[in-house]
């Protein structure tokens, strides 16, 4: 029976081979009607989900408009030229610069590192996986609300360690020099674990043997890493990068409940700016314009990073 | 088989027409809904709505009234889709200004003019002018006045006796930087601020914008007239709100601080002084960690002070103006459920019960508590009714004016320069 199937099988395939023309042309006929019935109801929530607001807020980046009526007062570039000038604009780059930098050099080798330390089956590794994965469960909202009373100098937890230190206890969320830093703290706190979690997936799949044959030729615990695991880590790395880089970009909902952009703008990224300079101040032919900078943005980052970085993957 | 097709449908037609027609006769004779959307969040005053509601349904059969509620925030962000499209309320709560006249310049909005004047103008001869006047634009009345409102300062009466401050002695600018000085000597904080919400501390520069500028200043800055907010008497403002700001009155942290952490500040005791609402002595209570707060015989009022020779006067008030506005397709009733809501009656009742400053003449008499009364009795004397800034002066230079206040105050902008940013930005609101 199973030789039977065998042979069949090898003869369609050899047919399929002999006549690839008339294969490909009946295989062209049969898309049709999947295209047809499967594609509209794809397209159309596309379009309408995602190309047209886009494209209305491309369309309502050149009005003065709040939001009432139909936009009429066309501006050109002006919104362009504001956001540009703005100085809160500026520090939100940077900002979110900021972010970008210190997930990529602080936060994935903190989630390597650790994760290295919890994928193998020893005991309590899933424990630990579990406590340092608790933060990413948490909604980024609560998760302000959270640090916003732990950095509470009258009542949080920095005012406590600070009495019993006997010293005046800091307001590092009031502080225009400090509290970017106190956020990129939460920042890191809060997504190491989902980092970690993929690099706990990426080591599982390194094939034991690799590692096993590099002891055998004598190498140490660091050159293992370095030569072994980080090498076949690749793509995690990259994949992980690319998530940090994203996310931190569209960081909006954790530093709305920590400072909400302030003290004096020191704390908004670009979504942040958009919400208060756009949203909140009925400006939304501003706010789109703000948006589309974002968009392009993102876009661009994206793309040249999956085609730079991510090209093999 | 056509036949019989032809006669499903006409018979179908005629059972659908029918259905309309009585949906419709049902609607004409039966509902007038009046939708009415507030933010309000205290059930006691909820329940008293709508128990006036339930009056005014009893009163006028057929009309029925909803109250929806949406948060703040959430009610803010929604209005301009809501307004625009068929679920748009009957009515719902504003805070007047420059928010206010956006909406009514887009047609969606009804002005109330016709039944205020209506049977002799009874409606409008019974409510404060001023109030009435705050929500008029282009010459048309946009929404029935409720409330009114007054910020002043409400100080701790202990603290000021530790400190040996005569409160009453504060008249001047001057006098109230010499009392902060005198608390920081005695260890005490002097003002609660809430520097993260921002608006709490456009508070000050408002109010000596109004000293600096005075009635007839202020309407020529909004003209654009003498370089509008760009006059020295506006950076003058700025000035003396910077000179505060060097003493470090607030307590610490207070840039990170919310409006609700300034009242607990206050309230706790851990500081002497607010610039506030007229409804402090309940909120302080509330947010205070003790959910007490002080009692109401250790909290005194006086008002922001004069600056020496400004133009402005002690009785030139600064504070909130609501009302409610009615959209253009809410049924007719809705005016007269308005004007129900503001007859002397209700209002006395709500002033009594829900602790508001009513608008209806005569309506102040059912309040009670001494420290209201002596805002009403201020009210009744104003000489100028300022509606606060961030409202007034429209969504967007009203965001500028609370940015600039705060950085003014904390030293991060030279008073001049705000001066000259809220005249770049309003210079784009006039038409």
């Amino acid at each position: 029976m199973s030789e039977m199937l065998i042979s069949t099988n090898v003869v369609t395939a050899g047919s399929a081979l002999s006549v690839p023309r008339r294969r490909k042309r009946s295989l062209a006929h049969s898309k049709w009607p999947v295209l047809i019935l499967f594609l509209p109801p794809a397209l159309l929530l596309f379009t309408v989900l995602v190309i047209l607001p886009m494209g209305e807020a491309g369309w309502y980046s050149f009005y003065n408009w709040n939001g009432y009526g139909s936009p009429t007062q066309w501006i050109g570039l002006r919104n362009y030229q504001l956001i540009f000038r703005n100085g809160a604009f500026t520090q939100a780059l940077i900002n979110n610069g900021l972010i970008v930098v210190v997930s990529v050099c602080v936060q994935i080798p903190l989630a390597l590192w650790l994760a290295s330390m919890v994928a193998s089956r020893i005991k309590g590794a899933l424990f630990f996986r579990l406590i340092f994965f608790l933060p990413y469960v948490l909604a980024d909202v609560a998760a302000g609300m959270i640090w916003r009373f732990v950095y509470d100098g009258d009542f949080g937890l920095v005012a406590g360690i600070s009495h019993f230190l006997g010293v005046e206890a800091p307001f590092w969320l009031a502080d225009r020099d400090m509290a970017m830093y106190a956020i990129l703290g939460v920042v890191v706190w809060k997504y190491f674990g989902f980092h970690m979690m993929l690099f706990i997936a990426g080591l599982q799949s390194i094939d034991k043997s690799v590692l096993e044959a590099a002891d055998i030729d004598g190498a140490t615990g660091f050159q293992k890493f370095r030569l072994v695991t980080l090498p076949l880590l690749g793509s995690t790395v990259r994949l992980s990068v690319f998530f940090g880089v994203v996310g931190s970009l569209q960081l909006f909902d954790m530093i709305m409940p920590l400072t909400g952009g302030g003290p004096s703008n020191s704390t908004q990224t670009m979504v942040t700016f958009l919400y208060n300079f756009g949203v909140t101040r009925m400006q939304i032919g501003f706010g789109s314009a703000v948006g589309v900078v974002l968009f392009v943005l993102c876009v661009t980052l994206a793309f040249s990073y999956k085609r730079v970085f991510m090209r093999h993957d | 088989m056509s036949i019989n097709i032809t006669k499903t449908v006409s018979v179908s037609t005629a059972a659908l027409a029918l259905m309309g027609g009585f949906m419709t006769a049902g609607t004409a004779a039966a509902d007038s809904v009046i939708r009415w959307m507030h933010v309000e969040q205290v059930p006691s005053t909820i329940a008293l709505w709508t128990q006036i509601a339930k009056e005014f349904e009893a009163k006028h059969p057929g009309v029925k009234i909803e109250l929806q509620f949406l948060e703040n925030q959430a009610f803010k962000a929604k209005l301009p889709t809501l307004l625009q499209s068929k679920d748009a309320p009957a009515m719902y709560y504003t805070w007047g200004g420059g928010v206010l006249q956006a909406q009514s310049v887009t047609g969606a909005l009804r002005p109330i003019d016709a039944t205020l004047d209506a049977d002799g103008a009874v409606w409008r001869k019974s409510i404060n002018p001023s109030a009435v006047e705050g929500l008029s634009f282009d010459g048309k009345v946009w929404a029935a006045p409720s409330k009114s409102g007054l910020v002043s300062f409400y100080y701790n009466k202990e603290l000021f006796q530790k400190a040996g401050i005569d409160a009453s002695k504060i008249g001047t600018w001057d006098d109230f930087l010499a009392t902060v000085k005198t608390l920081k000597q005695a260890g005490i904080t002097p003002i609660a601020g809430g520097g993260r919400d921002k608006w709490p501390l456009h508070f000050y520069w408002s109010y000596l914008a109004m000293r600096e500028a005075g009635q007839k200043g202020f309407a020529d800055a909004k003209a654009g007239q003498n370089d509008g907010f760009a006059a020295p008497a506006f950076a003058k403002a700025g000035e003396d709100l910077a000179a505060l700001g060097k003493l470090e009155p607030f307590q610490n942290g207070y840039l990170g601080a919310t409006w609700n952490d300034a009242l607990a500040a206050f309230g706790d005791g851990r500081a002497a002084m607010i610039l506030s609402f007229e409804n402090t002595p309940a909120t302080q209570a509330t947010n205070s960690t003790t959910r007490k707060g002080l009692a109401d015989d250790n909290i005194g009022r006086f008002p922001f002070p004069v600056v020496k020779g400004g133009p402005g006067v002690i009785t030139d008030s600064f504070g909130g103006l609501n009302g409610w506005a009615v959209t253009k397709n809410a049924p007719p009733e809705t005016e007269e459920f308005l004007r129900y809501m503001g007859s002397l009656d209700v209002q006395k009742q709500l002033a009594k019960e829900t602790q508001i400053m009513p608008v209806t003449k005569g309506a102040s008499e059912a309040i009670s508590r001494p420290l209201l009364k002596e805002v009403a009795e201020a009210l009744a004397k104003e000489t100028w009714h300022q509606n606060f800034l961030d409202q007034d002066l429209g969504p967007n230079v009203g965001a500028i004016v609370n940015d600039v206040s705060t950085e003014i105050v904390s030293g991060g902008e030279k008073p001049a320069d705000a001066a000259q940013q809220i005249e770049d930005a309003y210079s784009l609101e006039r038409k």
